[in-house]
C-alpha cells in the first residue's frame, strides 16, 4: 500500500468541513475564530500536497503556505485585540449581543 | 512501496486530525476547543513532515502551536470567568450548519474521488536543503520570494502597531 495524494486531501477536507460547521453554529466569537483557523489550515495542507505531488521540482505551493501561515498569525492577533476591546465595552463576546456598531 | 512505519504514522496523524478537528468545533468548553485545535495543528505539522517539507512543519509548530494557540488561551482566560461552563457556546442553527458542512463534504469528496490523477504515487523530490530554501526565499529572480518576504515583515509591523492601538486602554 502506498500513500497517495487523496489520502492527504481527505483529512484536510474533513477539517475544512468541521471549520464550516463550527463557524455557522458557534456563538462565542473566539470559538468562531478557532473554526476559522481550522479552515485556513486545511487550505494550507492542500497547497503543500498539490505542490509535492504534481510539481515536486518547484516550491511555489510550499512558499504560499509559508506566507499564508504568517498572514494567519497577523490576522489572529488583530482579531483577538478587537475581541478584547469588544469585551471591554459590552462585557460579552456573544455574537448575538453585538448588533450595534456604536456602543 | 512505503514502509510499514510510515503507514502507521500516516494513520495516526490522519485519524487524530479528523477526530480532533471535529471535537474542536463540537466541544462545549471553549478552553478544551482550543486544546483540540492545538492537537489538530500538530497533526497538520505531522502531515508536512510526511510530505518531506520539514521547514514548513517546523514553521507550523513554531507559529501556530507556539504562538497562535497561546494567544487563544490568553484571550479565552481574559474573556471568560473561570469555571464558566459556556453552555451557550453553540446556537440553535446546528441543523443548518450540519447540512451545510455535510453537503460540502459530500460534493468535495465526490469531486476528489472521481479524479484518478489524485491516486498517483508520491514522486521523488530533489532534496530540500536549507541552502536551496534560503536561495529561494532571498532571491529576486523568477520563482524567488524576496519581495513577499519584505511585504510580510511590513505587515507584521503594522499588525503589532494595530494590536497595541486597538487593545490599549483609553
Amino acid at each position: 500500500m502506498e500513500i497517495k495524494a487523496i489520502f492527504y486531501l481527505l483529512p484536510a477536507l474533513v477539517m475544512f468541513c468541521a471549520g464550516v460547521y463550527g463557524f455557522i453554529t458557534r456563538r462565542n466569537m473566539i470559538a468562531m475564530l478557532i473554526s476559522l483557523e481550522l479552515m485556513l489550515n486545511a487550505v494550507d495542507i492542500n497547497f503543500a500536497v498539490f505542490n509535492r505531488f504534481l510539481f515536486p521540482g518547484a516550491l511555489e505551493g510550499m512558499f504560499f503556505t509559508l506566507f499564508a501561515i504568517a498572514i494567519a498569525a497577523a490576522e489572529t492577533a488583530l482579531a483577538i485585540a478587537i475581541l478584547i476591546n469588544i469585551f471591554r465595552s459590552v462585557k460579552n463576546i456573544d455574537v448575538r449581543d453585538l448588533n450595534e456598531m456604536k456602543f | 512501496m512505503e514502509s510499514v512505519g510510515s503507514i502507521i504514522m500516516y494513520v495516526i496523524i490522519a485519524l487524530s486530525m479528523i477526530v480532533f478537528s471535529v471535537l474542536a468545533v463540537t466541544s462545549r468548553k471553549i478552553l478544551r476547543a482550543a486544546t483540540y485545535l492545538l492537537f489538530t495543528l500538530f497533526a497538520a505539522a505531522g502531515l508536512y513532515f510526511m510530505l518531506d517539507y520539514e521547514f514548513l512543519g517546523a514553521v507550523q509548530i513554531a507559529v501556530y502551536a507556539g504562538g497562535i494557540v497561546v494567544l487563544f488561551v490568553f484571550a479565552i482566560l481574559l474573556t471568560t470567568a473561570p469555571g464558566h461552563n459556556s453552555e451557550k457556546l453553540t446556537s440553535k442553527s446546528t441543523i443548518i450548519g450540519f447540512i451545510a458542512a455535510a453537503a460540502m463534504l459530500a460534493v468535495c469528496a465526490w469531486a476528489l474521488l472521481t479524479r484518478c490523477e489524485l491516486f498517483a504515487t508520491q514522486p521523488d523530490m530533489p532534496a530540500l536543503t536549507m541552502n536551496r530554501l534560503g536561495e529561494v526565499l532571498m532571491g529576486t529572480d523568477k520563482g524567488q520570494y524576496l519581495l513577499p518576504f519584505e511585504a510580510i515583515s511590513v505587515l507584521l509591523l503594522a499588525c503589532i502597531i494595530g494590536g497595541v492601538a486597538i487593545a490599549r486602554k483609553r
